[in-house]
């Protein structure tokens, strides 16, 4: 499309003794989103969350190089306390080793880095269902009630209206009581199914201003079938606004899922995911912090990476953007 | 504009109906409500089921119940809970608890997000900018309850704790200076060297606080005192009148100076009524605060004589908060030996059975209200934060804004008179949306907390499969949710001439 810059004649940059390179929108939008300093420190955290997490404990039977299974209990040793530690010995630490439990252990011996693995990789699992789903499910009403308008529109928009009044928490929670314990794929395509409705109205407005541009004119006139024009013709113009608003979904639907859990209306026992098991060991702040604060870490270190990838995807894909925020 | 509230009054209408009923079908799918009762093993387990499959209609199929619901409701009654309690009474309780627990810290939230967001703003890519960036995502990413459960701890029981010798560790309140420091160095604009000296000003300042704080034993008998009610007083006074007026004109600043003197006077000449006051005397207080204030406006302010009446107010208002905070603080001491040196709380909304004057009643709220409000505030601080740092940034590269800078207004007019009026207006429609939600109540902070509000009532409702309370809370949440949205929407063709409804 657009070009960043175009050499127009032999007389203008090149002239001048400049190169100038012709980008495409996408070359400029990665461009701007990796020179988005926070940005790219969110996604190298969220990477190594995420490798972390699945290498470890290993997934879907495939072993990781963690040798503790988050199942087994074992001998509790000292006190279950976290072996890690981070502080050389020349500094009056004991130095930089991993240990036995580098988490700790909880009360009855289970190794707490596999416990915390686990339940990281179930949270995101979930994160990540909530926001494909929601994704597909409001993109597809907004895209048809903002192209079709009419009738479509209005009981379509009635509907999500309808779902709009209901507190996310509320139908999240009524949601995650009925289907939690059928395990997190099914947890996180139900609460996907409920939190749409913000996705809907924010693509039906994208849709409601492109449909009436003049490319969109040209393919009607054309003939082009209405799926065509909506997939092919103003769908790939909305591309940055769903992405950035996907992303910041999975940001949400983490912590949705983990306030969930924490309320005990999301995963079950003995699955566990990061809000479980804070509030499975929420007593356990003074004799045991550490029950507390590794799944804590792990939810902001989620949540902050995700959300500052979505900031820099936002300026990104922003026309407006020229100067690029640390 | 009539059309338009009845219309959207009669599609709200049809909305809510539509949400109640799935509600309804999903909480009364959503478990057993006759769990608890299968596993008792006492003679009359049979005789309970059938009392609590009558009382919630099991025999009746799931749409047949909601019809009835939905008769019963409309009739103004709002049932019994699976338990046989009336749920209009947990309802009035519940809804007094929330909105005691969410209506301060959603004002406090606004007030300090606000400013902060402009302020950051106004100084756009400075330090201070980077960091309440950084720390607004922060807020955003922090899981609410984690956040409570470490207020509990860290907040409450270790600062209890604290409290019992309350000196401040010299390396803390270099910690502090230093943060202080930092603080005054962001805020200021400028080369190394200015940004070099605010940093050390501030950083002096800070320092010599907290040692002051710290020698003095400060927190374990607190207070302000007559000087430093007046020098709050003072200071504020300047402040709101450099904001409403300029400080060029003398009429405004000499009427919210007097402002601020009487009322640091007052904190002494009242004292007999100070004593153990009611609310209904406060009221008055305030309102004779206002009275008074505005006649010096009046009176004073010449030509200027509306900004006057603003700032000489603003100036009241703050001078007697602060003296309502320095009796709040001189019964601190009085108060935390009556609960036995613990006066921050984690559970609850007030000491059972606690007496006192009307000072120490209101530290014992506050003590029980601090925690649950700081985690309230901190998440949507940082929302509020974004939002008017966003509004304000549009509004400052707006034509109008150039024209007025360029017909040579000064910097605060053109701040507070042409941007800070519309950076506003996006604000209004949020904080309706935000109204709206915190009467759903923060189930979460709720949770921690241990208060009985309208959170706890929903999700006890949901835990037993009991549908009346799930729809108690829904009607009330489900109805703030569309009356506010629709005020959203008036007030912002009201603020915004260029909106037109129809």
């Amino acid at each position: 499309m657009t070009l960043s810059a175009q050499a127009s004649g032999p007389d203008t940059g090149a002239a001048q003794g400049m190169t100038i390179v012709a980008r495409t929108q996408g070359q400029m939008i990665r461009r701007r989103f990796f020179r988005h300093r926070a940005a790219l420190a969110g996604m190298i955290l969220f990477g190594f969350v995420v490798v972390l997490s699945f290498s470890s404990i290993g997934f879907m039977g495939i072993p990781g190089w963690w040798d503790k299974s988050y199942l087994t209990t074992g001998a509790l040793v000292n006190q279950g306390k976290p072996t890690l530690s981070v502080v050389p010995e020349f500094l009056g630490g004991s130095g930089i080793r991993l240990g036995e439990h580098p988490f700790g252990q909880d009360d009855i011996g289970v190794d707490y880095f596999a416990k915390t693995m686990r339940g990281t990789q179930q949270s995101i699992i979930v994160a990540f269902l909530v926001a494909i789903v929601a994704t597909t499910v409001g993109t597809l009403v907004g895209a048809v009630s903002g192209y079709y308008r009419g009738k479509t529109e209005a009981v379509l928009m009635r509907f999500t209206d309808v779902m709009i009044t209901i507190p996310v928490l509320v139908i999240a929670a009524v949601v995650g009581r009925r289907f939690g314990a059928s395990g997190v794929v099914v947890l996180g395509i139900f609460i996907g199914l409920v939190i749409w409705p913000s996705m809907a109205r924010l693509l039906r407005g994208e849709f409601l201003s492109l449909r009436e541009k003049e490319f969109v004119e040209a393919a009607r006139a054309l003939g082009t079938s209405a799926r065509r024009i909506i997939f092919r013709h103003i769908l790939p113009n909305t591309v940055g606004v769903i992405i950035v608003s996907a992303t910041l979904t999975v940001a949400n639907a983490v912590l949705l899922e983990s306030a969930l859990s924490f309320l005990g209306l999301g995963v079950q026992a003995p699955d566990t995911s990061l809000g479980q098991l804070i509030n499975e060991y929420r007593t356990a702040m003074v004799t045991r912090p550490w029950l507390f604060w590794w799944p804590g870490i792990f939810i902001i270190a989620i949540a902050l990476s995700i959300n500052f990838i979505g900031d820099g995807l936002r300026d990104a894909f922003d026309p407006r953007q020229t100067r690029v925020r640390a | 504009m009539i059309v338009f509230i009845a219309r959207r009054l009669v599609i709200s209408f049809f909305v809510l109906l539509a949400a109640t009923f799935i509600i309804y079908v999903l909480t009364a799918l959503s478990g057993d409500p006759l769990e608890d009762l299968r596993q008792d093993n006492s003679p009359q387990k049979a005789q309970k089921i059938a009392d609590r499959s009558e009382r919630m209609q099991l025999d009746l199929p799931i749409p047949v119940r909601y019809l009835d619901w939905l008769g019963r409701t409309v009739r103004g009654d709002l049932g019994v809970n699976r338990d046989g309690q009336d749920i209009a009474t947990i309802l009035a309780d519940a809804l007094s608890a929330t909105l005691q627990l969410v209506l301060a810290a959603t004002v406090l939230a606004i007030t300090v997000g606000v400013i902060v967001g402009i302020v950051s703003a106004l100084r756009q890519y400075s330090g201070f900018d980077y960091t309440v960036t950084f720390a607004a995502f922060v807020c955003f990413s922090l899981p609410l309850f984690w956040v409570a459960v470490m207020l509990k701890q860290y907040m409450a029981i270790e600062f209890n704790n604290w409290l019992k010798n309350p000196v401040i560790p010299y390396p803390v309140i270099a910690l502090l200076a230093l943060l202080g420091g930092l603080i005054f160095g962001a805020l200021t604009t400028g080369d190394r060297k200015r940004r070099l000296i605010a940093f050390a000003v501030g950083f002096a300042i800070s320092g010599v606080l907290f040692t002051i704080l710290s020698v003095t034993r400060w927190f374990a008998d607190p207070g302000l005192g007559l000087p430093l009610i007046l020098a709050f007083g003072l200071a504020s006074a300047v402040g709101f009148t450099a904001l409403s007026a300029g400080l060029q004109y003398r009429g405004p600043l000499y009427a919210a100076l007097a402002a601020a003197v009487i009322g640091a006077m007052c904190s002494e000449l009242l004292n007999p009524l100070l004593i153990d006051p009611t609310w209904l005397e406060i009221g008055g207080l305030v309102l004779l605060t206002v009275a008074v204030c505005v006649g010096l406006g009046y009176g004073l302010g010449g030509l200027q004589r509306r900004q006057a009446i603003i700032a000489t107010v603003l100036t009241g208002l703050f001078t007697g908060g602060m003296v309502f905070l320095d009796r709040m603080l001189q019964a601190f001491a009085s108060y935390s030996a009556s609960v036995r040196g613990r006066p921050i709380s984690t559970i609850g909304a007030r000491t059972p059975n606690y007496t006192g004057d009307f000072w120490q009643l209101n530290l014992d709220s506050a003590g029980h209200l601090l925690l649950p409000s700081m985690a309230l505030i901190l998440i949507s601080l940082a929302t509020y934060t974004r939002y008017s740092r966003a509004s304000m940034l549009e509004v400052m590269n707006q034509d109008y804004v150039r024209t007025a800078r360029a017909k040579g207004l000064p910097e605060r007019t053109v701040v507070v008179k042409h941007a800070f009026r519309n950076g506003l207006i996006p604000i209004t429609t949020l904080m309706a949306f935000d109204f709206a939600g915190v009467i759903g109540g923060a189930v979460v902070t709720e949770t921690v907390f241990g208060w009985r509000g309208m959170g706890f009532m929903f999700t006890k409702g949901l835990e037993e499969v009991d549908p009346a309370p799930v729809m108690a809370f829904f009607l009330v949440t489900g109805t703030a949710i569309v009356v506010f949205n629709m005020i959203a929407d008036i007030l912002y063709a009201y603020l915004d001439p260029r909106i037109r409804l129809s």
